[in-house]
């Protein structure tokens, strides 16, 4: 692996020592653990934090207002017209931060208001639109599916298994009678429905675990080929 | 009898660490071994093959990162297939991000991918990096507003107007598809629910494994198509070597499906030999 550079070699080395740190947790726990958790936690929160800064607030926040300002970061935007509507957005930032000083953290409940407004304006009607009323929608199939004229059984299947889950899981969740007789009967098999859907989401969290230590394993034999091969 | 009790006993009390072992062991062998599986696509994610496979040559399609390193081995791989494929077909690729560490994994697809497979593909013309904006659900409903009000710039901050194939794209309603590669939210649930939904722009894309029963609901109404983990990666892959082998040098997620295979054999293992011992020992 000789067309490695030395900044190649490095960055594989700190990887896999890294790697070894949190894999040594699976021992027991131990500072070299502790310490790999914390880089990561605080690299994690400053890369958030700078790539938010130079990819959001300098080129849609003050690049806005005052181009001549970031045209030494970004030449691009010096021909921009400055568009002091931005000030709005800029002045609620500085509200928000506001909350770092306790006898005038009250003025940062301000912008907040307005993000939850805000969200819960558009969120409440995507999902009533999506979540709901599609869902409602895409659960209203058929019973009997004829496919060019003939029964298609595994289709015909798959829908009633469909309708009647939904139907029993739901009834589940239905308190106002009492689980005895039919109710009692749907909502049991409304529990096996759920039973079934878990099993199927832990299946699926197992192979999402085993594919990232695959991922790290790729990359602990890319380390040992850089000095061995 | 007496014998068998205490073997399931002391079974059912083993230290956690064997099979911490076991497993790392079950996944190095067929790596170090060079085991190759094949995987056959599943209908979810053939479904989302064809549909590119029938878009005109020029058509625009949005690639969104959502995810970052923590979930490379499951999303990238789904991520350079589409690309791939995207460019095989002369489409126009517009990629971008809602998550800041979805930057990343786009430079990587256009190292990896777009430059070494298609040397003759010019940046600003057939492809773009449009980079990381925050706001999540809000940066989508504003890209419905104006995209270029949001991406002034691209994400080397170049001037977004500079570009050719960003003249006729006003807002997102300019797309002919949205893909999104996600590993949570923001991510391709929130692409469906304020882009495909409201915009009636067909959506479909891959998520982690932890994420994909989540998102079978919207299949296949509101979403055309799904890859699910590696195995869907893996399905694709398969797809898209099939129909243009020169992708099989880039396979990744094919690569590990042996291991994965043999893990999940090695856990079901444990999960019946559990089973076995905890019904044994009750008895007692």
């Amino acid at each position: 692996m000789s067309e490695l550079s030395f900044a190649d070699h490095l960055a594989l080395w700190v990887g896999a020592a890294l790697t070894f740190m949190i894999f040594s947790f699976l021992y027991k726990d131990n500072p070299f653990y502790k310490f790999a958790e914390h880089l990561f936690v605080g690299v994690s929160a400053a890369y958030w934090m700078v790539v938010g800064f130079w990819t959001t607030l300098i080129p849609n926040g003050i690049g806005k207002v005052f181009p001549e300002m970031v045209s030494i970061f970004l030449p691009n935007l010096s021909d921009t017209t400055p568009n002091y509507y931005f000030l709005i957005p800029i002045i609620l930032g500085i509200m928000m931060l506001t909350r770092l000083f306790g006898s005038i953290g009250w003025i940062s409940r301000w912008p907040m208001a307005i993000i939850i407004g805000f969200s819960a304006g558009t969120n409440l009607t995507r999902y009533l639109q999506s979540d709901f009323i599609h869902q409602v929608h895409s659960s209203s199939v058929p019973l009997v599916v004829l496919e060019n004229g003939s029964f298609a059984w595994m289709a015909t299947f798959s829908n009633v298994v469909l309708v009647f889950g939904v139907i029993a899981a739901l009834l589940y969740f239905f308190f106002s009678l009492e689980h005895k007789g039919i109710i009692g009967g749907a909502s049991k098999f409304g529990i096996w429905i759920l039973m079934i859907t878990f099993g199927a989401a832990f299946g699926y969290t197992v192979m999402a675990r085993i594919s990232l230590l695959l991922g790290r394993f790729e990359f602990l034999q890319k380390w040992l080929q850089s000095f061995l091969v | 009898m007496k014998f068998d009790t205490t073997f399931w006993m002391k079974l059912s009390q083993i230290d956690r660490r064997w099979i911490f072992l076991v497993i790392a062991i079950t996944v190095a062998l067929p790596m170090v071994l060079g085991i190759d599986f094949t995987a056959v696509p599943a209908p979810m994610v053939e479904k989302v093959f064809q549909t590119i496979q029938r878009l005109p040559a020029g058509s625009k399609v949005l690639i969104s990162y959502d995810y970052g390193p923590s979930t490379v081995p499951e999303n990238q791989p789904m991520a350079d297939a589409l690309v791939f494929h995207l460019l095989s077909k002369d489409c126009k690729v517009y990629m971008m991000a809602v998550w800041a560490t979805g930057e990343r994994q786009s430079q990587y697809t256009i190292d990896h991918i777009v430059k070494p497979s298609f040397p003759n593909k010019e940046y600003g013309v057939d492809y773009i990096d449009l980079g990381f904006k925050a706001g999540g659900t809000g940066l989508i409903n504003m890209l419905f507003t104006s995209v270029k009000r949001m991406y002034t710039t691209d994400r080397t901050g170049n001037d977004i107007q500079s570009f050719p194939m960003m003249s006729d794209i006003e807002t997102l309603k300019n797309f002919d598809m949205i893909l999104s590669i996600s590993s949570g939210a923001p991510g391709l649930k929130e692409w469906i629910q304020f882009a495909g939904d409201r915009g009636n722009i067909p959506v479909a894309g891959g998520v982690t494994a932890v994420q994909a029963t989540e998102l079978f609901p919207y299949y296949p109404r509101q979403m055309f198509g799904l890859m699910a983990g590696l195995q869907g990666a893996a399905e694709y892959e398969s797809l898209v070597i099939h129909m243009y082998p020169k992708f099989f040098q880039h396979r990744s997620a094919l690569r590990k499906m042996a291991p994965q295979t043999v893990a999940h054999l090695a856990i079901i293992a444990f999960v019946i030999i559990g089973n076995i011992a905890y019904f044994m020992t009750r008895k007692k």
